[in-house]
């Protein structure tokens, strides 16, 4: 299974490692052309502002929108990632694909003194709950009917899927724990095998 | 359960979100907003951008909190700001003031020639300069999150900034290459302590990222050191002391995204401009080299 990592800034190599543990042959993007042979795509943590600029300008944007409309494409969306997915952002709205229900509050938690870790519970990944690193993290301010929450944190949505887009406001790749990409590769594996069939 | 601010983890995690990045000394708001639109990932908010320290001389010091206070405000990635060397009570103030990294550096004047700012005492991250491994792992010990090569700042001139990557990368390889039973000898000579220079052997890198700064000039030079191998670029004088920021800016960010496609970069150099003008490192006095500071 191909899945591609978003590569105009950010936390890339950590996404590619973590998607090596769990099977899955990681590939960086860059180009539309790169697009081509992915079963599945991370957006990665990074400068939303910088991130949504870049994929604009070198014409990534309309490409991954039609593909993930097209036929079944996973994208999980990390922090920046998150913002990038979301129809709605708060104040500032920058260009992005706009493809999961949700409304993304950028560094709603505050500056980076207020950047935290913590253990998280995420029942669909079993009992022990997980490290999330939370950076100048996003909040979902609002999320429509077809969105699942899939973890809170002080009342707070901060994972959360709706069909093949599964979004985090903190950095799975950051810590040492594979599942949330195990989690996410599973998500790709059927839906290649849903088209396939 | 219990959430916990600025641990390591956190602090070197926002590094790593820059990686691959350009951040820009800007001095004024509409500096700021001009770096965020064309693509920086942060910014550093200064009174006056290496060059000018330079020509200006005397004792440079922290900016003015209401540069940084404005600087912030007028745009939403993040903004570092500059403490002297071992000026812990500046650090203390930008850090009460919310900015999101402090750079210890050696383009202000030093306050203390003998010890860098205790960096674990604060929960805000802080970025170093480095010349070599030895420099760059003592700086972690001390708590930095971050490192960026040093070069020779407010000289345009990007030769110093290509022998301090290229130096670390060497001393890097001769780590890995040495035999587990001998690492002691080379923390030694390093003058670094041996368990960080365990850690750039298991990595294979240094433990944080690791940015260049001091010199680059032109978008050739951004992807310059993104081949030599630097996580990311700082531009100082580079980008508002050309002759069209707007289109420098915009260009260096370009080169250090697509530092591998000589033709992106051929088209965004393209009628940009001139370039800062310079200096050459032989005209500089040893007063004048800022990269020897805080050592």
């Amino acid at each position: 299974m191909r899945v591609g990592v978003l590569a105009i800034q950010g936390n890339v190599r950590e996404h590619k490692r973590h998607l090596a543990r769990v099977g899955a042959e990681p590939v960086e993007v860059r180009r539309p052309s790169e697009l081509s042979d992915l079963d599945g795509l991370i957006l990665p943590g990074g400068e939303s502002t910088t991130m949504s600029l870049l994929m604009e300008e070198y014409g990534l944007l309309q490409p991954l929108r039609e593909r993930a409309q097209s036929r079944p494409f996973p994208i999980y969306g990390t922090c920046a990632g998150l913002i990038l997915l979301a129809t709605e952002v708060v104040g500032l709205s920058p260009a992005r694909l706009g493809l999961m229900d949700i409304v993304a509050d950028r560094n709603a938690y505050g500056r980076q003194v207020a950047s935290f870790e913590m253990s998280l519970p995420i029942p669909v990944l079993g009992p022990d709950p997980f490290p999330a690193v939370f950076i100048r993290a996003p909040k979902i301010a609002r999320m429509g009917a077809g969105v699942v929450a899939l973890a809170t944190y002080q009342g707070d949505v901060v994972m959360a899927e709706q069909g093949q887009y599964l979004v985090s406001a903190f950095h799975p790749e950051m810590s040492p724990d594979t599942r949330i990409h195990a989690y996410f590769v599973e998500k790709v594996r059927k839906a290649r095998q849903a088209e396939g069939s | 359960m219990e959430k916990q601010v600025g641990t390591f983890g956190v602090k070197a995690g926002l590094a790593e979100m820059l990686k691959g990045g350009v951040i820009m000394d800007v001095t004024t708001a509409d500096q700021a907003v001009i770096a965020e639109k064309a693509g920086a990932v942060a910014v550093m908010a200064l009174e006056r951008v290496p060059a000018d320290i330079r020509a200006a001389g005397g004792v440079a010091r922290m900016a003015d909190p209401r540069i940084v206070k404005t600087i912030m405000e007028s745009v939403s990635i993040p903004v570092m700001a500059k403490v002297r060397i071992g000026h812990f009570v500046e650090a203390q103030v930008l850090q009460s003031l919310e900015v999101d990294y402090i750079d210890e550096s050696e383009v202000l004047t030093p306050a203390d020639e003998q010890y860098h700012v205790d960096k674990w005492a604060f929960t805000v991250p802080f970025v170093c300069g480095a010349r070599d491994l030895g420099e760059a792992l003592r700086r972690i010990a001390e708590g930095a999150a971050m490192i960026r090569t040093k070069g020779e700042p407010g000289t345009g001139n990007v030769v110093e900034a290509v022998r301090h990557l290229r130096a670390v990368n060497a001393q890097i390889r001769q780590v890995m290459s040495t035999p587990d039973a001998e690492l002691p000898d080379v923390a030694k000579e390093l003058a670094a302590p041996l368990d960080l220079v365990r850690r750039v052997k298991e990595l294979g890198r240094l433990p944080v990222v690791n940015f260049s700064a001091g010199g680059v000039a032109t978008p050739a030079d951004a992807a310059l050191m993104m081949q030599l191998g630097a996580d990311g670029i700082f531009v100082g004088s580079g980008v508002f002391k050309s002759g069209d920021p707007e289109k420098t800016a915009r260009a260096i960010v370009r080169a250090t995204l697509y530092y591998n496609d000589p033709k992106i970069i051929a088209e965004v150099s393209e009628g940009m401009g001139p370039a800062m003008r310079g200096l050459e490192m032989s005209t500089l006095t040893a007063a004048d080299r800022m990269q020897d500071r805080g050592i």
